[in-house]
């Protein structure tokens, strides 16, 4: 329809935006009348949104002009702004954004790495930016939701912490049951979309090679590698999150910290 | 009493935030006596317990266990042979018996079936081995509890307002089991309560405390006169 008025491809994707947000407009009309008081939340987040993705298209657009090497610098920046984000969630956590940083970096980096060893990703601007970023936006996640989980464990068993610990177990014993729970509550959102994949969904990357025309079982092999690197990261970044926050809300003596202000 | 104490506390202070919890207190617990800490709820007498426990760290002061400053002995260790018993039982979810099991497990020492046994009857529980422990009710949990410290065999007892949680019944109940068990003598305690005759009735000598510090230790019908006529 569109495409018989719009010949040029960037103004038929802005006229496609402008219809597609005001849509999401309905949203907040409706958040309006139901008094769920999110009209502002969700009209900043939008207008943000398309404000940021189209500076980055733009950023894009004149960096894949530039070598390779640019990428890596790129990708190290988004994780250090990842890390703060995840940290952000991790509110009363010691030295939250060091551990998120750690934990991105080293889950993220290291399946990128394969990732682009093994071809996956090709070393390319156009693959690497997106993909691992990707990758990284979902390490981020899962840390954010462990920290979380681990934060509320934690403060629901203050008292039995102190009660292991009284009773001669390490720190790490004392709070084993919480980190467990903390990276499996955090995983089950990335098991279920792996379990799911192609019969709840067609996920983005799949629909995407679709869209640029793609052998469909080559898309489906591909979605399935995405999506089992995406868990592997989420798992790794988890993990480790977990067990190096899980030291630091002890001091040196084996004494709880993160007690939510009780003495 | 000549000898040396078993614990005891110097200039023992915890402040947090501009606020003593704890202010200098200097205590001493002897072989085989019951200590009760007796005072009006806030003055500080958890907290007293925790930084002997060191589940909290001293701001100022320290506490000897056998001549050493409890600092140079590693917190397990230290944790393991002046046990804890808290106001409320925690136990972790799983059986009677995974619980009796679980403070020697954590050096590597696993109980026998006759060890948790025994345990349980010294408790007046026996036979509880294999049930969960969200069947039982708030007494049994509590000698639970009980039974759990005492599988670490410790040398010190810190008691932490061990029948406040309870009800009338279940109080008494768990008063005569802790006057059998340090009637022993195989344990020191430090028993920390609100209730003046609970504390009559189980310690030989006791401490007031007020805001934070100790300002009347001796035979608990002195303090308990003084603390009378002060209230």
């Amino acid at each position: 329809m569109l495409t018989r008025y719009f010949h040029d491809p960037i103004t038929l994707a802005a006229v496609q935006a402008l219809i597609a947000g005001s849509l999401a407009f309905f949203v907040v009309f409706l958040s309006y009348k139901l008094q769920l008081r999110m009209e502002r939340d969700i009209s900043i987040a939008l207008v943000r949104g398309l404000i940021q993705v189209v500076i980055v298209g733009m950023v894009l657009l004149l960096i894949f002009q530039e070598p390779v090497a640019i990428g890596f610098v790129i990708l190290a920046a988004m994780m250090i702004a990842a890390a703060q984000t995840s940290a952000k969630r991790a509110r009363g956590l010691p030295d939250a954004f060091r551990v998120s940083l750690y934990s991105i970096v080293i889950g993220s980096g290291s399946v990128l790495l394969v990732a682009v060893a093994i071809g996956v990703i090709e070393l390319k601007l156009s693959a690497l930016i997106p993909v691992g970023s990707m990758l990284l936006a979902n390490g981020m996640n899962t840390a954010s939701l462990a920290f979380n989980r681990f934060r509320g464990e934690v403060l629901a068993h203050v008292g039995h912490i102190d009660t292991a610990l009284s009773l001669g177990a390490s720190p790490r014993a004392a709070v084993m049951p919480y980190i467990r729970a903390a990276i499996l509550a955090s995983l089950i959102p990335r098991v279920d979309s792996l379990r799911s994949l192609g019969i709840v969904w067609i996920p983005g990357v799949m629909t995407g090679m679709l869209l640029g025309g793609s052998h469909p079982v080559r898309a489906a092999l591909y979605q399935f590698v995405i999506m089992s690197m995406i868990l592997t990261v989420s798992a790794l970044t988890s993990i480790l999150a977990v067990l190096l926050m899980s030291r630091r809300i002890f001091t040196p003596a084996e004494q709880l910290i993160l007690r939510g202000g009780q003495e | 009493m000549s000898e040396e104490p078993l614990l005891y506390t110097k200039h023992l202070s915890r402040r947090v935030k501009e606020r003593f919890l704890v202010e200098d207190v200097n205590l001493s617990l002897y072989a085989q006596e019951v200590l009760a800490v007796v005072g009006p709820s806030g003055a500080g007498k958890s907290s007293l317990l925790r930084l002997i426990n060191r589940l909290d760290e001293p701001t100022h002061g320290t506490v000897y266990f056998h001549g050493r400053d409890y600092r140079e002995i590693p917190p397990r260790e230290l944790r393991r042979r002046v046990g804890m018993v808290m106001q409320f039982p925690y136990l972790f979810p799983g059986t009677v018996a995974e619980n009796i099991r679980f403070g020697p497990r954590q050096r590597g020492v696993e109980l026998s079936d006759a060890d948790v046994e025994a345990l349980l009857e010294r408790v007046g529980l026996p036979g509880y081995g294999d049930r969960d422990v969200s069947q039982l009710s708030g007494g049994e949990a509590q000698r639970v509890s009980l039974a759990r410290t005492l599988a670490n065999e410790p040398e010190v007892l810190l008691l932490d307002e061990p029948t406040s949680a309870l009800d009338e019944a279940a109080k008494v109940g768990i008063e005569a089991l802790l006057r059998e068990i340090l009637a022993t003598g195989e344990f020191a305690a430090i028993l920390v309560t609100h209730d003046l005759a609970q504390a009559g009735r189980l310690a030989t000598r006791m401490a007031l405390m007020e805001e934070g510090r100790i300002t009347r230790t001796g035979r608990t019908e002195e303090v308990l006169h003084a603390y009378q006529i002060l209230s």
